[in-house]
């Protein structure tokens, strides 16, 4: 069985639920729109900053800022991708046209993660160029140094978000379910454990902690981080792989 | 051609399907039978190669399921008409199977086509019937003109229009020389479709052989009689050697003689007959005794006037949906039971959509 007829058939699949438009296009709406507001927030506000915070003010990081938001929609995406396959019942189906599981998974995810990056990239660039406009004196260019490796970086981080996700959703099946255990973990666990000081150390190696350091541009003044930008994502690409692998195995074995 | 040798899952404690061996043939159709739980889906589940057998093996024309090249081209399965993502066209459901087994795109608008399915190519399939439903699964079996054909109760939910354009389609797929297997859990209906049966029963083989030798083996007739003047006809019957068996109701069966010689008999010693009447005993009957030690999910006794009403704790589906006739000791149907619903003219099952 060729791949690439495998990979045909699912990008066939992807591009005729509407599912995917919805929460791709949710992705980037989110993360654009969020991005600029907090950058005009964080203009007027610029003036009553510490001296501290004036050093580390970073309008490319800043611009991003949306992503914490719109990484949801893009979980939701790569869920769905996977377990509507198994919520559908679809997965029969698709194992009797495609036995060799590796080829379906990885062919599944090689379309899904592609779009992502398309989507993610895009949705950078624009939340980039939107939130300096509004950001005005205050503004970082695209040519200054690790701007452009920041902005692609975002690209990078939201792609790796949709992949992981697929990755549990491989493992645990059920919609629900996943999104059950990812959202709150993106959204409340990874928050608390980088706020309180006694877990800080241990938040900065979850996945989105580690992979959005490629975001920034200027380092705090105060920081403690042990890796930079690639290093961080580093440590989120071990997770994806993690995650990938796990789904691999478990749809190698399991009855489907 | 499928080839089973010691088939095998267990599911925990457990056994659902136990050390089948059988083959199924081309150029006829093999009827697959069994009560409800009776590890039909689990079987074909592992010709299918998606669930993986406890023990022994299945092959497909000799190779194991996964080492098809294009496995739609060999063998087109539909498993449960719901196995789709409701929120696809039926067109780019099809076209996502066609695409990924390199069957060229012009044969999704052919089988379309064939189920009568191309007026609703576009719309999504939660919209679509039960019937509709299970006709799109039926286009994705057909997809890649495969030699081997399975279907697993295809006629599930089905009108009648819509079981008798099946039941033609089996027959003819089977006719061009290809393999046909199906599941149902009605003897009748396989009685009308089936060349071949392979009866189970709680996983294990209860019968592999041909229908004819099945409808020969195990169609009793007989013919039933009611008098008032009841103890006298059994000595007569006695004295004329014919043996009669109490059949409740103040009703007698006597296997083996004909109708008149009985009359006549009756007329002979002056005893008034209130019933005399020549009976077939169904073949869903054979097939429930076959079967009747490993049926899981019994209907309680005691309801037989209604079976329908009955509420079989823990069965799955309705329990009496695959006997036609009430459970043993009760009267039995009259006249001979399996006669086809009247052929629906020229119009094929599935017309109407085409004509939008
Ligand atoms: N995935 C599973 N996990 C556990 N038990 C299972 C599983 N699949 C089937 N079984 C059990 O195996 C037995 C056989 O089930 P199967 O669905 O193959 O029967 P069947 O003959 O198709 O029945 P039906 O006529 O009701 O469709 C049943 O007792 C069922 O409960
Ligand atoms: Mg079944």
């Amino acid at each position: 069985m060729a791949a690439t007829q495998v990979v045909r058939s699912e990008w066939t699949k992807i591009r005729s639920v509407a599912s995917t438009v919805w929460t791709l296009g949710l992705a980037a709406v989110v993360t654009v729109a969020l991005g600029v507001l907090i950058s005009w927030f964080s203009k007027n506000e610029f003036d009553k900053l510490s001296d501290n915070e004036k050093l580390s003010f970073d309008p490319t990081f800043i611009s991003f800022a949306g992503m914490s938001l719109g990484q949801l929609a893009l979980i939701v995406f790569g869920v769905l991708v996977v377990s509507n396959e198994y919520s559908t019942g679809m997965i029969r189906t698709s194992l009797a046209a495609v036995p060799q599981r590796g080829t379906f998974l990885f062919s599944k995810m090689a379309v899904a993660t592609c779009l992502a990056f398309a989507v993610g990239l895009i949705t950078s660039f624009v939340a980039f160029f939107l939130g300096q406009s509004v950001l005005g004196v205050h503004k970082a260019s695209i040519g200054d140094s690790g701007v452009l490796r920041a902005v692609i970086g975002g690209g990078l981080y939201m792609t790796l978000i949709a992949v992981f996700s697929m990755g549990v959703a491989t493992m645990l099946r059920s919609p629900m379910l996943s999104l059950g255990i990812l959202m709150p973990f993106f959204f409340l666990i990874s928050a608390i454990l980088g706020n309180v000081s006694a877990t800080k150390k241990f938040g900065q190696f979850l996945p989105d902690q580690a992979g959005s350091k490629i975001m920034q541009v200027v380092t705090p003044v105060d920081d403690d981080v042990p890796y930079g930008p690639w290093g961080g994502l580093g440590i989120m690409v071990l997770w994806v792989l993690v995650a990938v692998v796990g789904g691999y195995v478990l749809l190698k074995r399991r009855d489907a | 051609m499928i080839e089973l040798e010691g088939l095998t899952k267990r599911y925990g404690e457990k056994m659902a399907v136990n050390h089948l061996t059988f083959t199924v043939r081309p150029g006829i159709v093999t009827g697959f039978l069994g009560p409800n739980g009776a590890g039909k889906s689990t079987t074909m589940r592992m010709m299918l190669g998606l669930d993986r057998p406890t023990a022994g093996d299945v092959r497909i024309d000799g190779q194991h399921y996964d080492r098809l090249k294009d496995p739609l081209r060999y063998i087109g399965a539909l498993l449960d008409a719901k196995a789709m993502h409701g929120g696809r066209s039926a067109f780019n459901h099809l076209l996502c199977l066609a695409q990924s087994n390199g069957i060229p795109r012009g044969r999704v608008d052919e089988v379309l086509d064939t189920v009568g399915l191309t007026s609703v190519a576009r719309k999504k399939a939660k919209g679509f019937s039960l019937g509709m439903g299970q006709r799109l699964g039926i286009a994705g079996a057909l997809l890649g003109d495969p030699r081997i054909l399975m279907f697993d109760e295809p006629v599930n939910g089905l009108d009648p229009e819509g079981i008798h354009w099946i039941r033609n389609l089996m027959k003819s797929l089977a006719a061009q020389g290809r393999t046909v297997f199906v599941s149902s859990h009605l003897m009748s209906e396989m009685a009308l479709t089936a060349d071949h049966l392979v009866v189970i029963g709680q996983g294990r083989l209860l019968a592999d052989t041909s229908m004819a030798d099945f409808i020969r083996q195990n169609s009793r007739s007989y013919v039933r009689l009611r008098s008032p003047q009841r103890e006298r006809l059994l000595d007569v019957l006695h004295g004329a050697g014919v043996t009669a068996v109490e059949a409740g109701g103040g009703t007698l069966e006597v296997d083996g003689s004909k109708s008149e010689y009985l009359g006549e008999l009756a007329a002979e010693h002056g005893i008034v007959l209130h019933e005399l009447s020549p009976q077939q005993a169904s073949l869903e009957e054979a097939f429930m005794q076959l079967t009747a030690e490993s049926v899981e999910y019994h209907a309680h006794s005691g309801t037989v006037d209604d079976p329908g009403a009955d509420g079989a704790p823990g069965a799955p589906g309705a329990p009496g949906a695959w006997g036609t006739g009430p459970a043993e000791g009760a009267s039995r149907p009259p006249g001979p039971p399996q006669s086809p619903p009247p052929p629906p003219g020229s119009s094929s099952w599935g017309s109407d959509w085409k004509k939008g």
